[in-house]
């Protein structure tokens, strides 16, 4: 009894190493939190006080007039507008027509399963590669088209497998019953599968919204219309192409207080941008994990 | 048709009116399957339809790569030039740049990267309150989703000669005198890995915890009893248990060793830093989408797949030889 009692209590080396191990994980997470709160805490302050620096852990001089003069920039809430509008029209369509392809597929008794199967996974390993992928979207007529954010995102194989594992695990009953009672397969898929799917349609679609919200790349090398640009491409062409003077006077323009700066709008653009996915996180974390394990263990 | 055509001909042998009647019998059985099953073969046809656009027209489309192909002409069209691109590229002086920054960036990148967030995870593993453990994993997670974007801004703020890196090192007197560090080739190959390992740390770990949290009780449970203590069971234990997923995610790391981050670089680069931010991927980027040099494009980015296949199937082969697990 006395030696087990002993094993149970820690030596001194682990003692030490408990605590170094707690020092480096709350150092970890310092480091993890502490740029994104310095961005919020510097959009939050006067734009001209904040050029002379030190502003570290709170706003020294607050205001929400950066916030203001995002909110009335009119190329940076019509980049938002085109954001909201690619990621829940993306979202949707990508997840319904993933889910249907993947019932589809799932089904042990459809003609040419293997086939199907093999295709998908052809293109798992082989692409095309950015140019000839350019030129596909090019002679699509896809150039400065709202749907060039919609339809070369609607499909993905590695969301069809997730999703495959998962209808396999459905009870077949139901869809005997739904098949009896004289449904296609169609509405099988959309009365009996789609209500029964919900945990994986959730992950899906989480990923597929990040990716639809985080996205910049298709808007700068298939859009020109500043109309039709995402915010992320917009704060694309601040941060990289140093357009931010351009952007001031957007802004001085709408603005009557001389307090905001190029720098000032940036940040509130960044924070503005982050912020839905920040709120979102961490009621959907779990989500995410489970999408991400699923994916990498079957994929 | 055919099999009609030929039916009267071949009447006098028996053998074969049989076969041809069961091949046709065949045939009308799978006709009747797929008509019976037309909603489910035109749901999965959709699927097959798209990838033929999206997946399949590009790589039809890499042919381009051994033509002269114009934006006049169509890519039938455009003469064949046979390997000149390739050989172009060879003997282009920036080859050995965007050779050296990829393989440079990317090596780096997995001897501390690869590393990282194993250790992270086995020491995430070793904290006593779960609660704790929640909290920094949910905080771990957060910087990935956070767009390359956004965190391109922060880092121009930070790494500016005003941001506060320039604060921190004058404060501790490690500089003299305020620099813009990412005007500066030396300085970025640093900046791109570390903000890469500051994003993806956390998040690179999730794989590496469950494949912990799959290792058996009675493991730990026995070597308890044989005396081992923590940093024993660890070395003894965690570690042997989760070779597996390491060697996987290994041999894809490897092949992945061309592919830098595109999305971080492009955002990160700038004229002053070129020497050291030309990677591949940028490389084809301004190549074929800026100077429009479409075919001298697509043949960098073929050369790039094919070698990166190349070391998927060396490294899956040697590591199936040294202990067993495999990709494939």
């Amino acid at each position: 009894m006395f030696k087990l009692f002993k094993r149970n209590r820690r030596t001194t080396s682990e003692y030490i190493f408990d605590n170094v191990n707690l020092l480096i994980m709350l150092f970890i997470c310092a480091i993890t939190v502490y740029p994104i709160w310095y961005v919020v805490v510097n959009s939050l302050n006067d734009g001209i006080d904040a050029m002379k620096g030190g502003i570290y852990w709170w706003p020294r001089e607050f205001t929400l007039a950066n916030y203001k003069a995002v909110f009335e920039t009119p190329g940076i809430v019509t980049s938002f507008g085109v954001t909201i509008a690619k990621t829940v029209i993306g979202t949707i369509t990508h997840v319904f027509f993933t889910a249907m392809v993947a019932y589809a597929i799932s089904r042990r008794d459809l003609y040419g399963r293997n086939f199907y199967m093999l295709v998908g996974v052809i293109t798992m390993f082989f692409s095309g590669g950015l140019i000839p992928y350019f030129l596909l979207i090019r002679d699509l007529g896809l150039f400065d088209n709202f749907l060039v954010y919609i339809i070369p995102t609607m499909f993905n194989f590695f969301h069809l497998i997730i999703f495959v594992s998962f209808f396999r695990e459905l009870p077949k009953s139901l869809e005997e019953a739904a098949k009896i009672d004289g449904a296609n397969d169609f509405m099988i898929f959309i009365k009996v599968i789609i209500p029964l799917s919900m945990p994986v349609i959730a992950t899906i679609a989480l990923f597929q919204g990040v990716y639809q919200w985080n996205d910049y790349f298709a808007g700068v090398i298939f859009v020109n219309n500043p109309d039709l640009q995402p915010i992320q491409t917009y704060l694309y062409k601040v941060v990289a192409e140093s357009s931010s003077n351009q952007m001031m006077t957007n802004a001085a323009g709408t603005i009557a207080t001389k307090t905001v700066t190029s720098q000032s709008i940036k940040l509130a653009t960044m924070v503005v941008t982050t912020l839905p996915i920040m709120l979102v996180y961490p009621f959907l974390q779990k989500y995410f994990v489970k999408g991400m394990l699923i994916g990498s263990v079957k994929g | 048709m055919e099999v009609k055509i030929q039916q009267p001909v071949e009447q006098p042998i028996n053998d074969t009116i049989t076969e041809t009647s069961t091949k046709k019998e065949k045939f009308k059985k799978i006709k009747k399957t797929i008509i019976s099953q037309k909603y489910l073969q035109f749901m999965a046809l959709l699927g097959l339809v798209w990838m033929f656009i999206f997946n399949y027209i590009p790589m039809y489309g890499l042919i381009i790569a051994f033509k002269e192909y114009s934006i006049i002409r169509t890519i039938s069209e455009a003469p064949w030039v046979g390997l000149m691109q390739f050989k172009e590229f060879l003997q282009d002086e920036n080859f050995w740049i965007v050779l050296k920054n990829t393989l440079g960036i990317s090596m780096i990148k997995l001897i501390i990267g690869f590393p990282l967030p194993i250790i992270f995870a086995l020491m995430l593993n070793e904290l006593t309150s779960m609660k704790f453990k929640k909290a920094v994993q949910t905080i771990s997670y957060l910087p990935h989703f956070i767009s390359w974007v956004v965190l391109g801004g922060i880092l121009t703020t930070w790494l500016a000669d005003i941001g506060v890196i320039n604060d921190i090192l004058l404060g501790l007197g490690l500089i003299s005198e305020r620099t813009n560090f990412l005007a500066e080739p030396d300085n970025f190959w640093a900046i791109v890995i570390l903000s890469d390992i500051w994003k993806e740390l956390g998040w690179s770990a999730i794989i590496y915890l469950a494949a912990i949290a799959g290792v058996s009780p009675e493991l730990y449970e026995s070597s308890t009893i044989d005396g081992a203590n923590r940093f024993q069971k660890m070395w003894h234990v965690t570690l042997p248990s989760i070779r597996p997923t390491i060697t996987i995610l290994f041999i894809l790391a490897v092949s992945g060793v061309l592919n830098s981050n595109f999305d971080q670089i492009l955002i990160l680069r700038n004229s002053l830093n070129e020497s050291a931010s030309n990677v591949i991927d940028i490389y084809v980027y301004q190549m074929g989408l800026q100077n429009a040099r479409y075919s001298y494009a697509t043949a960098v980015g073929l050369l790039k797949a094919i070698i990166a296949f190349i070391l998927l199937l060396s490294a899956n082969k040697i590591t199936k030889k040294l202990n067993g697990t495999s990709l494939f």
